[in-house]
């Protein structure tokens, strides 16, 4: 099994999240990110104070997939999220050695 | 406030003799309701009107606290002014046309908790007790006006009592020598202020540089980002503050008639001319033009025709607005950062620069040959008038500031611990979060 962890712009996680609809993914969890890459920050300017912002808000996004499910998801998720411009993420794959479905025990590959 | 009211006001008020030749005042219903509307309008400008504009500028962890504290100077200066307030300002026993004295200064205690003071008592030709609570609506916005200079670190008690002597040691005399009729100091120079460029908006901005100096910059000024945590906070408070105005500005003629109506046209154009004028300097230098930047440039623009908006005519308006809105844009962004204090969130910027250039201004645009409505003539010589109530109050704001200030230094402290600053006043000064979310 493996663990999917995309970095990606905010608004094209409903574009993602169709993708991977599509390659029959069934559970994705996301969370509010900001960080920072190739694609640096921003100035704000308040009353003529400048403040360079280096966080940029990103979304994180992980997907418990098996291993033979991984190179489509992959595919899906850089397909989808991609606008040809700095800043659109990166993609981590990771192994993933257990998973269990709290409420009935099943393990691995049920689990998922 | 109004100078062409002032004979009646004063001999039936306070019965001076001489002056008999004006008729008893009678009750002006339509002049009571407009005055009762102008007074909740203008309470409206600190609470909720600046209590937002300024909350929104500062940071998240500091919201109540600013919040906190314009509400409480309301409470404070209410009391106050009912206490003895009142009578600092608007009791002209000893008070002689033309004769300086310590009444020409400061008012005595004859009117102190409100003494004499009865339901069919009247002011012009409304209520006393209407006149009373509009004064008093003025007396507590202006102190609060300087919280915003020292936003973000001053400790809450030693805030209620720097701003209690305040009140008593720089608006009471400031407004008395403005306000109260012949006899008073700047009354008697001829000063123009309709409602309130001097003893409101300079009297406070001078304050705010001078609170700003002496409590000193906040922690990691100005390299560490404090950047305003809502600005829709900001835009809604400016918002209130220009509706609120409307109060201000044409219920000073404490009447519903002609120089209301006039002043309430003036207040529009002025502020919309600033608002427009700060945006544009602002889209043409830094490129952008931003949500602080037209909000500031309207406040700065209703500030600036405060003092000349019973006199003032359209056009007039439009000059004093724009140039209140470029040159406060100046001071806000250029200057501030050139000289490296702390103002906060601009008082000085705006409201004493603003107040000075209104004053000032007022003086020209009070000519009927540039479209006013005053009485002015020779503008040469109305200039240095305006020009002499503008440095007085500038000096003696500064020294009693600076003084009040020191006192409260000694006794109290005035700054939060490091510890406290960095946290936030808002946990650490009131044990409450602005947002739970």
């Amino acid at each position: 099994m493996k663990m999917v962890t995309a970095i990606i712009k905010p608004f094209k996680l409903d574009d993602v999240r169709e993708a991977l609809s599509e390659v029959n993914v069934t559970g994705i969890t996301v969370s509010e990110v900001k960080g920072f890459g190739r694609q640096k920050g921003h100035t704000e300017l308040y009353r003529g104070a400048e403040y360079v912002v280096d966080f940029l808000p990103k979304i994180k996004l992980e997907v418990a997939v098996t291993s033979d499910q991984c190179d489509r998801v992959v595919e899906a998720i850089q397909n989808a999220a991609n606008t040809g411009k700095i800043g659109d993420g990166k993609i981590f794959v990771y192994d993933l050695d257990r998973v269990i479905r709290i409420r009935t025990g099943e393990l691995d590959g049920d689990a998922l | 406030m109004t100078r062409m009211k002032s004979v009646p006001l004063l001999c039936t008020l306070f019965g001076l003799p001489g002056l008999a030749f004006a008729a008893p005042p009678t009750l002006n219903s339509g002049d009571t309701a407009w005055m009762i509307v102008a007074t909740a309008l203008v309470l409206l400008m600190t609470i909720p009107g600046l209590a937002l504009f300024y909350a929104g500028m500062v940071r998240a962890k500091n919201v109540l606290s600013v919040l906190m504290q314009c509400f409480a100077i309301t409470g404070l200066i209410s009391v106050l002014w009912v206490v003895y307030g009142y009578s600092l300002v608007f009791d002209t026993t000893g008070m002689e046309k033309g004769v300086v004295n310590l009444a020409s200064f400061i008012g005595g205690f004859d009117k102190a908790f409100l003494s004499g003071l009865k339901a069919d008592s009247l002011s012009y030709a409304i209520p006393e007790s209407v006149f009373v609570t509009f004064q008093m609506t003025f007396a507590i916005i202006t102190p609060a006006l300087i919280v915003g200079a020292f936003a973000e670190r001053m400790k809450f008690s030693a805030l209620l009592v720097f701003m209690a002597l305040w009140f008593t040691f720089a608006y009471a005399p400031v407004a008395h020598m403005v306000w109260s009729g012949d006899g008073g100091l700047m009354w008697d120079w001829g000063v123009l202020d309709f409602a309130g460029g001097t003893v409101v908006h300079i009297n406070a901005g001078v304050a705010g540089l001078v609170a700003a100096l002496v409590l000193g910059k906040r922690h990691g000024y100005p390299t560490t980002p404090m950047a305003p945590h809502n600005l829709g906070y900001t835009l809604i408070g400016a918002s209130l503050l220009w509706v609120g105005w409307f109060g201000f500005n044409a219920g000073s003629a404490v009447a519903a008639n002609g120089t209301a109506g006039m002043a309430m046209l003036v207040t529009q154009v002025a502020t919309a001319a600033a608002a427009l004028g700060w945006m544009s300097v602002e889209w043409l230098l830094h490129k952008k033009p931003s949500v602080l930047g037209i909000a500031s440039g309207a406040v700065a623009g209703l500030v600036a025709i405060t003092p000349a908006s019973g006199t003032a005519g359209p056009i007039g308006a439009l000059a004093i607005g724009l140039s209140a809105g470029v040159l406060c844009f100046f001071t806000a962004t250029t200057v501030k950062r050139k000289f490296g204090y702390d103002d906060s969130l601009d008082v000085f910027g705006v409201h004493a620069v603003g107040g000075i250039i209104g004053a000032i201004l007022t003086g020209a645009f009070a000519a009927p040959a540039l479209g006013g409505f005053g009485t002015v003539t020779d503008i040469g010589a109305q200039l240095w008038i305006q020009f002499k109530g503008v440095a007085v109050t500038l000096v003696y704001t500064t020294l009693v500031t600076w003084l009040i200030l020191k006192l409260v230094d000694l006794a109290i402290g005035l700054r939060v611990e490091a510890e406290d600053e960095a946290q936030g006043l808002d946990l650490a000064l009131h044990n409450e979060r602005g947002y739970n979310l």
